[in-house]
């Protein structure tokens, strides 16, 4: 019996302007939150993988209450199972407690297909999924650019130096994917309407104290202003200065 | 304190980035340890400077790559109150591994360190930068070409250690790239295209001024989305490639805000398009407002006579 879990983060929206005020970014300013743009890859996968096998599956997201909304999205999707972890109490967690948090869920769902995201695109980390896998004693494949999960061994296939390898891994395994060319599914109606039933289980988790705390959050430093020219008779121009004052060809 | 630092290999020898790493730690004041997974660069990490010890650590786990066993491996060997790798797809993998063996934390990516420790990392793709410190032991990985590099003229001692772990991974098959064009993250130069390119075909022009100095091409999102030719392995920006290289030649790209996140810290930037106003200009050193179709000949004609 195929067991699948995805893990889901609710992020900004990667077009939304970050502004930092008081020494932390301003979640206040962002207007739309989605899911972590590569997590929608994983959960497309773990959709085709779930019809497939006729598995099912259960989404994870860590994060206060407006992060139902990814669980929501994922349920209008065909997703079954959704959990929610939080405590009011966390604040900025870091990798080890949010990787302790994590699996703690993970070890009571029993899944044996764990799904994410290569990197959530707020922290840019990419943590998590090898460093679940770690913790629960599973093999990882990381930054997945294809995939065939359509028949009884699922395979996938990431970028080496010199090219690419397919893998056809056993279970239990942590899978993260990064963007591809796939087309993304939308929810239909009827998807929409029995999303807005599914029951969040919100838990919380013994998650231990923090080694790591945040100082400051900075904008990232301006350039001073640089040169603009006019016209194409200018390039030889530039390339002269990158030549002789930046020194980079 | 001591700190281990784990080589980022190439084709059997060191990764330029193995260098950056030393020059990083060597700033904590701490002796180091650099252990080469497979053995690849032994002899050459013993030559960086500021190196206390180099262990080769050569296993069957290292024939490929499988995070979990080298992770073991490594692990194994390594002692160390701190733990540093680069911050690429491998070394991400690796390291975050370590840092769950152990139970202790792992900042990723990191642009700048200093004693104590404080620790400077972008978020949201470089939309923002944060700063932290960290108390006990933990595992770091710090983005490449961002840390000068230790010099040359070290003597360490290489020791041998035979060390393997779980392998958990089979390869199927591998496929050699259909192309040996240079990809954006390992390029020094890159020349990317958007939109304003106008078609996919006329990436072409692009492919040849980058033959000319030894480019990596690439794209913006909105080119990706735009045309199935481009594929998203070019992509730069936040939901593509963060590059660092030391030019970046920014062609009919308007400079989205996703954009500048993944592109923001190279070096230097030239940005050639048509629009007086758009935003790509503000983060360029050097910007020439032309069309790609009368910027681009000249630009291959001026690169070509100087190599």
């Amino acid at each position: 019996m195929v067991t699948i879990a995805v893990l889901l983060k609710q992020v900004p929206d990667t077009t939304a302007r970050i502004t930092v005020s008081d020494g932390r970014v301003d979640e206040t300013a962002i207007s739309t939150w989605v899911t972590s743009p590569y997590d929608e890859y994983a959960l497309e996968v773990a959709i085709q993988h779930k019809e497939a096998s006729g598995a099912s599956i259960t989404a994870i997201t860590l994060g206060p209450p407006r992060a139902d909304k990814v669980l929501k999205d994922a349920a209008a999707l065909g997703v079954e199972n959704l959990v929610r972890v939080w405590d009011d109490a966390w604040e900025s967690l870091d990798s080890n407690q949010v990787q302790a948090a994590l699996s703690t869920i993970l070890e009571g769902v029993g899944a044996d297909w764990i799904y994410c995201g290569k990197q959530s695109a707020d922290r840019n980390q990419g943590s998590t999924g090898p460093g679940v896998a770690e913790r629960l004693g599973m093999a990882c494949i990381v930054e997945i650019s294809d995939w065939d999960v359509t028949g009884a061994q699922p395979s996938f296939t990431r970028a080496t130096s010199s090219g690419n390898e397919r893998l056809a891994p056993t279970p239990p395994i942590v899978l993260t994917f990064t963007k591809t060319e796939t087309e993304l599914r939308r929810p239909n109606v009827r998807g929409i309407m029995a999303a807005k039933k599914a029951n969040i289980e919100v838990v919380g988790a013994d998650i231990g104290d923090a080694q790591v705390q945040v100082v400051a959050h900075n904008p990232p430093p301006q350039k001073p202003e640089g040169r603009k020219f006019e016209g194409a008779e200018s390039v030889p121009e530039v390339v002269g200065l990158l030549r002789n004052e930046a020194k980079v060809i | 304190m001591d700190i281990t630092i784990i080589a980022e290999t190439q084709d059997g020898g060191l990764h330029p980035v193995t260098a950056q790493l030393v020059g990083a730690a060597s700033s904590l004041g701490a002796s180091l340890t650099v252990i080469c997974p497979g053995g690849a660069g032994g002899e050459e990490a013993c030559g960086i400077s500021g190196v206390g010890k180099v262990l080769a650590v050569t296993g069957d786990c290292f024939a490929t790559f499988d995070g979990g066993a080298w992770a073991e491996a490594l692990d194994a060997v390594a002692g160390g109150d701190i733990v540093i790798g680069a911050a690429t797809t491998s070394g991400r993998d690796i390291c975050a591994r370590i840092a769950a063996r152990r139970g202790v934390s792992i900042i990723q990516d990191i642009t700048a360190l200093s004693p104590g420790l404080n620790i400077t990392h972008p978020i949201y793709s470089g939309k923002a930068n944060q700063d932290l410190t960290v108390t006990g032991n933990c595992v770091l990985t710090l983005r490449a070409n961002t840390f000068p590099p230790a010099p040359s003229g070290g003597t360490a001692q290489l020791s041998t250690v035979q060390q393997s772990g779980d392998v958990r991974l089979a390869v199927a098959e591998a496929f050699a790239r259909a192309s040996e064009r240079l990809d954006v993250t390992d390029a020094d130069i890159i020349i990317s295209g958007g939109r304003g390119m106008g078609h996919p075909d006329n990436f072409r022009h692009l492919y040849e001024v980058a033959d000319v100095i030894g480019a990596a091409v690439g794209a913006s999102r909105a080119a990706v989305d735009t045309w199935e030719e481009i594929p998203h392995s070019m992509q730069v920006g936040q939901t593509g490639k963060t590059v660092n290289p030391s030019l970046y030649i920014a062609v009919g790209i308007s400079g989205a805000i996703q954009h500048l996140a993944g592109m923001r810290t190279s070096k230097y930037i030239v940005a050639i398009n048509k629009d007086p106003e758009a935003p790509i200009f503000k983060v360029a050193d050097y910007g020439i407002v032309c069309t790609w179709e009368e910027a681009i000949p000249v630009l291959k004609e001026e690169l070509s006579k100087l190599t």
